[in-house]
C-alpha cells in the first residue's frame, strides 16, 4: 500500500491486530527459533544450519507464493531448483571458471552475473511452465493441475538428463564450479565462519527483504495480495489476472535460481533428482510457516535447516528427514495453519 | 439526503450508455442468459429485478467481463465491449460493486479504497477516497480496520465506495440490500439515491423488487435468463404480475 495515503487515512492509534503489529510478532518469531537454535547449535553448527536454511527457504518462498495466488502446490518447484543449479553451472563452465577465482573484483562480477543471468533465465522458465502447463488448466478441477505439475517435474528432470552422450547432464552427479573460495573464514568471536556462508546468508536475506517490500510497496505487489485473496475481485479493480500470475511464478522460479546459485556454491555438486527431496523439504517448510506466507516460508526453511544439521551434529544425520517430516506433523496438529498462518476465514 | 432519494427525471432521449443486444451467456454447458436485450441511459438507475436464478448476476458478469457472451453484443457508450477482458472494462468506466460485496477481508478499510483506485493515480485517489469518506463517514471511522472485521452494511458501502473510487461513469451494484437490517436496507438506497442524483447512472440488481422500484427510472423483469417485462419503474410497481410474484400481493 502506498504508506503516505495510509498514515493519512488511519486512526492515530494502531491496534495490536494492525499489519504494523503483526510483522513485529512475525519477526519475533522468527528471531526466537534463531536464538534457540543458537543455543543449542553451537557457533559453528549454527552458521551451517543457516547457510542450508537460507536455501531451503528460497525455495519454500516459490512455493508458498504460488500456493497463495493460485492454490496449486506446484510439485515442479524443486525441479525448478535443480535446473537452477545445472544452469549456474553451465554458464560458469561455458566462461571456463572451474575452480575458485582468487581476484576480487572478478568474482565480484561472476558472482553478480552468475545470480542475474540464472534468476533470469530461471523466472523465464517459470512463466512458460505456467503458460504452457497451468493456465490451460485454471479452471479444471484441482487434481488436474497438481497431476500435471507431477508431470511438469518429470519433463524437467528429462530434459537435464537429455540423451547421453550427446546432451545433457544424464543421470550422473555433476560437479558445479565453487568459484567461491571455501577455504575463507572469518575469525568472529573465536569462531571461524566461511565467508560463503556469509554470502550465501546476505543473498538470502536480501532477496527476501526485497521481496517483502516489493509485495508490500508496489503496484505489482498489491496486485498481486489482492488477487490472492479474492481473483474476482481482483479483476473488477482492474487487476490484469493472467499477467500477475505470470509474475508470481516469474519471481518464485527466480528464487529457485539462486537457490540453485547458492546450493552450487556451497556443494559442489548437483544431479538431474536433486530437486525431489529438496522441493519437499523446501514444501515441508512452506506448510510448516504457514502456506502462502512469505515469512512462514523463510521460517520454515530456517528451523528445517536447524533439524538436519542438528541431526547431523549429533551423528544422526540418517534421523534428519524424519525429524524434519515429525516437526510438521506435530505443528500440523497443534495449528493446522502452520506456524505464521491464518487461521481465520478467508472470506468476509 | 432526503431529497435526493426521490428519483430525478430521466433523461428520455439520451442515447443509451449500455445496451445489450441479444447477449445469450453460458456457464459451461448452461444456457444462462437467453436472448437478453437492455438499456441503461445517461443518469438513470435502472434495476433488474427476478427470481434466484432468474441471471441477474451473470448479466452483471457479462457486461462487466468476468463472463463474455457467446452470441450477442455488450455495448459500452458506443463501443463493443462483448469480448474485453474484466480488468480493461474498469479502466472504460464501468464499476461493478460485486454480488456478496467481496471485500478483501485482509486488507484494511483504506487499502480496499485504494485497490478500487488501482487503475488511477495515488493523486486522483488521495482526492476520491475524500468523496468517499463524504459519501460513507463511517468507512473513514474504520479506515485502519480488517475488511473482514466489519459489519455486513459497512461492508456494502465499502464495496460501493470502493466500486466508485475508480470514478466510473457507470456503476453496477449486485445485491446491495443483501443480508441487511431494513434500517441499514433503507440508509443504503438513500445513498444509492444520492449517488445517482449526483449524475452517475446506475445499473441495480435486486431482490427486493419494491426497494429497488421505488428509487428507480426504469426495470427489467427476468426469468430464467430471459426478460419477460420491461417499462418504467411506476408501471412495473402497478403491474398485476409483478406486484403478485417479486412484491409478494396476492
Amino acid at each position: 500500500m502506498t504508506a503516505p495515503a495510509t498514515s493519512a487515512e488511519a486512526p492515530p492509534a494502531r491496534s495490536l491486530s494492525g499489519p504494523a503489529a503483526q510483522l513485529a510478532v512475525q519477526l519475533a518469531l522468527v528471531a526466537a527459533v534463531l536464538a534457540g537454535a543458537f543455543a543449542v547449535l553451537g557457533p559453528e553448527q549454527f552458521i551451517n544450519a543457516l547457510t542450508l536454511g537460507s536455501i531451503y527457504a528460497l525455495i519454500a518462498i516459490g512455493y508458498t507464493m504460488v500456493y497463495g495466488i493460485i492454490e496449486l502446490i506446484n510439485f515442479a518447484h524443486g525441479d525448478v531448483f535443480m535446473v537452477g543449479t545445472f544452469v549456474s553451472l553451465a554458464l560458469l563452465g561455458t566462461l571456463g571458471f572451474t575452480a575458485a577465482v582468487h581476484d576480487p573484483l572478478l568474482l565480484v562480477v561472476l558472482l553478480a552475473g552468475d545470480f542475474l543471468v540464472t534468476m533470469i533465465l530461471l523466472g523465464v522458465v517459470g512463466v512458460v511452465i505456467e503458460r504452457t502447463a497451468y493456465r490451460p488448466l485454471r479452471t479444471a478441477p484441482r487434481l488436474a493441475p497438481l497431476i500435471t505439475a507431477i508431470g511438469v517435474s518429470f519433463i524437467l528432470q528429462n530434459l537435464v538428463q537429455g540423451v547421453p552422450p550427446y546432451f545433457g547432464y544424464g543421470p550422473y552427479a555433476t560437479n558445479a564450479p565453487q568459484i567461491f573460495p571455501t577455504d575463507a573464514f572469518l575469525r568472529v568471536g573465536g569462531t571461524n565462519v566461511p565467508v560463503l556462508s556469509l554470502l550465501i546468508l546476505a543473498v538470502a536475506l536480501g532477496l527476501m527483504i526485497t521481496l517483502q517490500l516489493f509485495v508490500g510497496r508496489t503496484r505489482i505487489g498489491r496486485s498481486m495480495r489482492s488477487t490472492a485473496l479474492d481473483r474476482d475481485a481482483a479483476a473488477l479493480m482492474g487487476v490484469n489476472i493472467n499477467r500477475t500470475i505470470a509474475i508470481t511464478f516469474f519471481i518464485g522460479s527466480a528464487l529457485a535460481g539462486a537457490a540453485g546459485v547458492t546450493y552450487g556454491l556451497q556443494y559442489g555438486v548437483t544431479r538431474f533428482d536433486l530437486g525431489f527431496q529438496a522441493g519437499l523439504k523446501a514444501f515441508t517448510a512452506a506448510v510448516l510457516g504457514g502456506i502462502g506466507n512469505t515469512i512462514g516460508a523463510a521460517l520454515g526453511g530456517f528451523i528445517i535447516g536447524f533439524i538436519e544439521v542438528g541431526a547431523a551434529a549429533m551423528g544422526q544425520a540418517r534421523w534428519g528427514p524424519a525429524i524434519v517430516f515429525g516437526a510438521l506433523v506435530v505443528v500440523l496438529v497443534f495449528r493446522p495453519a502452520g506456524l505464521l498462518g491464518q487461521q481465520v476465514g478467508e472470506r468476509a | 439526503m432526503n431529497a435526493a432519494t426521490a428519483p430525478a427525471p430521466a433523461v428520455e432521449t439520451a442515447a443509451a450508455v449500455l445496451r445489450l443486444s441479444d447477449v445469450n451467456t453460458y456457464y459451461g454447458a448452461i444456457h444462462a442468459l437467453r436472448g437478453i436485450d437492455l438499456e441503461v441511459h445517461r443518469g438513470e438507475i435502472v434495476t433488474l429485478i427476478g427470481a434466484n436464478g432468474a441471471g441477474k448476476t451473470t448479466t452483471l458478469r457479462t457486461i462487466s467481463g468476468l463472463l463474455h457472451p457467446r452470441t450477442g453484443t455488450v455495448e459500452f457508450e458506443g463501443r463493443d465491449i462483448s469480448h474485453v477482458a474484466a480488468h480493461e472494462v474498469v479502466r472504460l468506466g464501468i464499476g461493478q460493486a460485486p454480488e456478496g460485496r467481496r471485500i478483501f477481508s485482509r486488507l484494511t478499510v483504506v487499502e480496499n479504497l485504494l485497490m478500487g483506485g488501482f487503475t488511477r493515480s495515488a493523486a486522483e485517489n488521495h482526492e476520491q477516497v475524500e468523496h468517499v469518506y463524504a459519501l460513507f463517514p463511517r468507512l473513514r471511522e474504520r479506515a485502519g480496520q480488517k475488511g473482514g472485521t466489519l459489519s455486513g452494511g459497512e461492508q456494502q458501502m465499502l464495496a460501493i465506495g470502493r466500486a466508485l473510487m475508480g470514478r466510473p461513469r457507470v456503476l453496477l451494484l449486485d445485491e446491495p440490500s443483501l443480508g441487511l437490517a431494513p434500517i441499514l436496507v433503507q440508509q443504503i438506497f438513500e445513498i444509492i439515491g444520492e449517488i445517482n442524483a449526483r449524475g452517475m447512472t446506475i445499473l441495480l440488481v435486486e431482490q427486493n423488487a419494491l426497494q429497488a422500484l421505488s428509487i428507480a427510472h426504469r426495470g427489467y423483469v427476468l426469468q430464467t435468463g430471459h426478460v419477460v417485462l420491461t417499462g418504467s419503474a411506476h408501471d412495473l410497481r402497478e403491474n398485476e404480475m409483478v406486484r403478485k410474484a417479486y412484491l409478494g400481493e396476492s
